[in-house]
């Protein structure tokens, strides 16, 4: 096995063309546990962790936001990238610990590809862009297309997820999430919800109930007919208690080792509900 | 350039000092070439997948689990386990053998509040105290919850725990 500790993206690339085989690890919160219990073995590694350029974020011109795939949680939690993406900040915190969020990335969440990955309901609320590069050629796919499956992205082995590009929206937005205790849970049920009063619209997506992150499309063009989310402060109870009851109607759920598939469509919609008043407190 | 490491020896910056690490298989966790190869036995294995934050060391200035650091791949980062907590002697290279027998205002605070139990959780809680009064000298209860909410204990409940941490703060705000 060799280890490759790349200072640039440029060498990054170079490692990647000379063992094509190669694992890429950022912080390692999820492939470290893979190889400390014998799951996988990888022959090469290059490490992600000292090259500058994918830890960094800006603002672009057009009112986006780049995050660079190896910034970490803990940085999305505040500061100026928690005002700008308070779904995200969100999101973030709900990560682990403080140790797992000092390391964690995005890079490593859309790496992975969990459903119950916590960053990527908000990359499906916000129509996210990621980031693909590659020795030869770079590419920008929606993160609708990314992520295809339970563990499977449409990544192929000679790229590396540079960042993801995602809007600054004028409205609330937020991320919640369902588990057995506040700190250090994989998500049971979460849910992101984002308002754009700009194009009176509000998107909503699911984690952890479905093969993929599921955006509610039906739920969301339902409740921009009831009221103009651009100009409202608040909610009526019974549209709110709609709006769930819809929410779950389109999740697609599992029993599995963390939960039955009827709890998780109970608390999607709960959770919908209450990311919705939150929104616009009735 | 070729900035691959296979098996022969890669060198590790801890606790001030650089140690080679020789004839190692470079998939190992840093938690592991701590222990089984640099004689730093102070962070402590339980998990291995971090969830229980015993093995807590600083790395570039954060908190960190360092069984999901692959140790190869820390090179060139500044890392500071439990045993570097205290001014040790710069000539030797810091041990389980070397290590001075002084302790940090936080271990005393531990032991005269009982914070410690069966003590596995400790030094990674010693870490994460240190770390985070480094960052934030008084912190809030919720702070405090926070910032050790990743250090499982099962013996104490914590409340002496957090006894510990605000003996501390008092003590270093009168002493400012
Ligand atoms: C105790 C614990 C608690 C956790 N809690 C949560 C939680 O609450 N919510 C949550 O969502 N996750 C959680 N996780 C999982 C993990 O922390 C996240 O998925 C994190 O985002 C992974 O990021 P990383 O940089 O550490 O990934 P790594 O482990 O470094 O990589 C993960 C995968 O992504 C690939 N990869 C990494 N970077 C790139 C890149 N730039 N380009 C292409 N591929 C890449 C790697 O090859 C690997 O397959 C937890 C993990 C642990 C150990
Ligand atoms: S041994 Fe590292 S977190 Fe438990
Ligand atoms: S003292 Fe025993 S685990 Fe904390």
């Amino acid at each position: 096995m060799t280890v490759a500790v790349p200072l640039s993206l440029a060498e990054a690339f170079d490692e990647l063309s000379r063992t094509p085989d190669a694992r890429l690890i950022q912080g390692g919160t999820d492939l470290m546990v893979e190889i400390n219990f014998n799951h996988v073995k990888p022959a090469n590694v290059i490490a992600l962790r000292r090259i500058k350029e994918l830890r960094t974020w800006h603002v672009n011109s057009n009112n986006t936001i780049t995050i660079g795939s190896g910034v970490p949680y803990q940085e999305m939690e505040t500061g100026q990238l928690k005002e700008l993406l308070p779904a995200l900040a969100e999101a973030a915190r709900t990560v682990g610990s403080p140790q797992i969020r000092a390391a964690g990335t995005l890079g490593g969440n859309l790496g992975t590809c969990s459903p119950a990955g916590d960053g990527l309901p908000v990359l499906f609320a916000l129509d996210a862009i990621v980031h693909l590069q590659s020795l030869e050629s770079s590419r920008d796919l929606s993160i609708h297309d990314f992520m295809l499956g339970v563990k499977r992205n449409a990544r192929t082995a000679n790229e590396i997820i540079t960042g993801v590009t995602v809007p600054v929206l004028d409205g609330w937005q937020g991320y919640a999430k369902v588990g057995v205790r506040n700190a250090m849970v994989i998500s049971v049920a979460s849910a992101c919800l984002a308002v754009d009063k700009k194009s009176n619209s509000v998107r909503i997506a699911l984690g952890a109930v479905g093969p993929t992150i599921i955006r509610c499309r039906d739920a969301e063009s339902w409740l921009v007919q009831q009221f103009d989310l651009s100009i409202a402060t608040s909610i009526d109870p019974a549209i709110a208690l709609e709006f769930g009851r819809r929410v779950a109607l389109e999740s697609k759920p599992i029993d599995d080792h963390r939960s039955t598939a009827d709890y998780r469509r109970h608390a999607v919609g709960v959770l919908a509900k209450r990311l919705i008043t939150r929104a616009y407190p009735s | 350039m070729n900035n691959s490491i296979g098996n022969e020896m890669y060198t590790l910056h801890i606790n001030g000092q650089d140690r080679p690490v020789k004839d190692a298989w470079v998939g190992e966790s840093l938690l592991y070439v701590l222990r089984e190869r640099l004689e730093l036995p102070g962070a402590k294995g339980a998990c291995e997948q971090g969830e229980c934050g015993s093995c807590t060391v600083i790395m570039d200035g954060d908190a960190v689990c360092s069984c999901l650091v692959m140790a190869a791949t820390a090179v060139g980062a500044d890392i500071v386990t439990v045993e570097g907590l205290i001014e040790n002697d710069p000539s030797m290279a810091v041990t389980a053998q070397t290590i001075t027998s002084q302790i940090t205002d936080v271990q005393q605070a531990f032991i005269e509040e009982g914070g410690v139990q069966c003590g596995f959780c400790t030094p990674g809680l010693i870490v994460a105290v240190h770390h985070l009064l480094e960052k934030n000298p008084e912190p809030t209860e919720l702070q405090v919850k926070e910032s050790i909410s990743g250090n499982i204990c099962r013996c104490t409940g914590y409340g002496r725990i957090f006894a510990a941490v605000e003996a501390v703060v008092q003590v270093r705000k009168a002493s400012r």
